[in-house]
């Protein structure tokens, strides 16, 4: 498949000397929704915004569309769009007047019209953006992105300010970009929304990607959560050794690749003591289980 | 097919030019200074002896006015717009499109620039139907004045933007080139009314070379040819030290 973007041991430093992005790679093929996930602070923004050709790298290079997209930005931006986590436009200007403006600054632009329908905001073409609610604002912002058929979109944090309806309705507009052919990439910290669009993610720690893949080959590699609290008197070192419990006082846990097999030795044994398992709470590895660990084990480690 | 520069500068141009007329205290200064500025002018110039320059104080006013809406129309009204679309994050989104920066800066400035050039016609045309002016005597003078001065004062405008936070600051920011202008570079006072050593100074200021190719261009005099080429060399060196400023200083988001 055509590599449609591609980081290589990108890195991005600011004045002063911190470095938000220290040597990532990765490519995103054509057609394909990207996610890059990571905890606020992670260097998302600062990754796509090398990507978008907003700031040139401090290191590595960064190709969009097989352009470098920070010094040959006319080839490439005609072909892509994007959305900011954080971007505005006049105030008093209406939503009509507002396409109209951006339509004039992008190549094969589509109707003003089709453009508002696809995001929800038809009827409100003859209001002003100031009189725009937070999350009719983030579709305007989205409907501009779309506005030029774009190859690529880059969404950073698209839902973010969306109420519960409104992020439903962006997934369904970003999965039926990524069927007609669009590639996406975009950044959120909703583990849901990578989970329900990517076909495959990056999580992002203190600047680098600590693990990436498709949702199930990231959880694949976590190992599956029991846990439960053994009754007074019953010390965890009854339990059965193969199932390599953890015990914190009565509370225990047990991690497994083999939740099934685990399981059943696990409620078996009870059985045959004639313990009563309290709270007990099985769980496969969960993209949200991955990325906490993460979280948790980086910030530890350092 | 491609947008052109010409498409994307007009676009924006069309939107700024909608802000302006939405905007009352950008349409008073843009529409309604420039007329209060020359009455203020004229008035002023009555105690003012302008025998040595050569010119009456209607001259004196109308030309010194066109220099002073110059600076209200595409100065004072640019640095507000510039301020208002970065702190609206509005340079910060429209850079992610395909409009280059210069095309952004520029095409916000178009409203203005049209406004400036329909005004400096209408107040050389009622002078000369209305109050006696003569026409123009080097109309080359007076069009090459003005567009320089426009050019001149758009980067002006988008250096000041750099150092004003707020669009309620921009009337404190505007204000050194604005008093500087009106009291140094010929506006009220013509410089050959002054001592020659203040004069002298007086004339390497930003606006000076601008009020002396407009003046030279329409009442005439103003000296040689080696005095007009200085005028024209001051305005273009302010020019090239203000594009440089906003190339190096001008910023595209509020600071945080």
């Amino acid at each position: 498949m055509t590599k449609v973007i591609e980081a290589e041991d990108v890195r991005r430093s600011y004045a002063g000397g911190f470095e938000a992005v220290t040597g990532i790679t990765f490519s995103v093929s054509r057609g394909e929704v990207f996610a890059l996930l990571g905890t606020n602070g992670a260097g998302k923004t600062s990754t796509v915004e090398l990507l978008e050709g907003l700031a040139r790298p401090s290191g590595g290079t960064v190709r969009v569309l097989g352009h470098d997209p920070y010094t040959e930005r006319a080839a490439v931006r005609p072909r892509i769009g994007m959305m900011l986590q954080e971007g505005g436009f006049p105030a008093d200007l209406t939503v009509a007047e507002t396409v109209r403006m951006w339509a004039g600054c992008t190549t094969g632009a589509r109707p003003a019209g089709e453009a508002l329908e696809a995001v929800g905001l038809g009827g409100r073409s003859t209001v002003r953006v100031k009189q725009l609610s937070g999350g009719e604002k983030r579709r305007l912002d989205l409907a501009l992105a779309l506005l030029g058929h774009p190859e690529v979109l880059f969404l950073d944090e698209p839902s973010t300010g969306l109420d519960a309806e409104g992020r439903r309705d962006t997934w369904e507009l970003v999965r039926g970009l990524r069927d007609a052919g669009t590639t996406v990439l975009l950044t959120t910290h909703y583990l849901e929304e990578a989970e329900a669009l990517a076909d495959r993610l990056a999580i992002m720690h203190r600047g680098r990607i600590v693990t990436a893949g498709t949702p199930a080959e990231v959880t694949a590699a976590r190992p599956s959560r029991i846990r439960f609290v053994l009754p007074e008197g019953v010390p965890a070192a009854r339990l059965p050794l193969s199932l390599r419990a953890a015990a914190t006082g009565r509370h225990v846990e047990i991690r497994t690749h083999t939740l099934q097999d685990a399981l059943a030795e696990l409620l078996l044994w009870a059985r045959e003591q004639d313990v009563r398992l309290e709270g007990l709470d099985a769980r496969s590895a969960s993209l949200e289980e991955a990325f906490l660990e993460i979280a948790q084990n980086e910030t530890a480690g350092v | 097919m491609a947008t052109t520069t010409t498409a994307r500068m007009g676009a924006l141009g069309r939107a700024e030019l909608t802000l302006l007329v939405r905007n009352r205290y950008a349409l008073f200064t843009a529409l309604l200074m420039p007329v209060l500025m020359v009455g203020v002018l004229r008035s002023s110039l009555d105690r003012v002896d302008l025998d040595r320059a050569g010119m009456s104080a209607v001259e004196a006013a109308l030309s010194g006015g066109v220099v002073m809406m110059l600076i209200l129309v595409v100065y004072l009204n640019l640095v507000s717009a510039y301020v208002a679309r970065r702190e609206e994050l509005v340079l910060k989104r429209l850079r992610t499109g395909e409009a280059s920066d210069r095309e952004i800066l520029l095409g916000t400035a178009l409203p203005a620039v049209v406004l400036a050039v329909a005004q400096s016609a209408l107040i050389v045309v009622a002078g000369v139907a209305l109050l006696g002016v003569g026409a123009p005597q080097r109309p080359e003078l007076l069009v090459g004045g003005v567009l320089l001065g426009i050019v001149m004062l758009i980067a002006l405008a988008g250096a000041t933007a750099a150092v004003t936070r707020t669009v309620e600051s921009a009337q404190i920011t505007t204000m050194p080139l604005f008093l500087v202008s009106a009291m140094g570079s010929g506006l009220f006072v013509p410089l050959e009314v002054l001592p020659d050593t203040v004069a002298s100074v007086c004339e390497l200021l930003p606006l000076s070379g601008v009020m002396t190719l407009v003046r030279a261009g329409w009442l005439g005099g103003g000296g040689g040819a080696g005095e007009l080429a200085g005028a024209a060399l001051t305005a273009l060196a302010w020019t090239v030290i203000s594009v440089f400023a906003v190339q190096r200083w001008f910023r595209w988001e509020p600071r945080r």
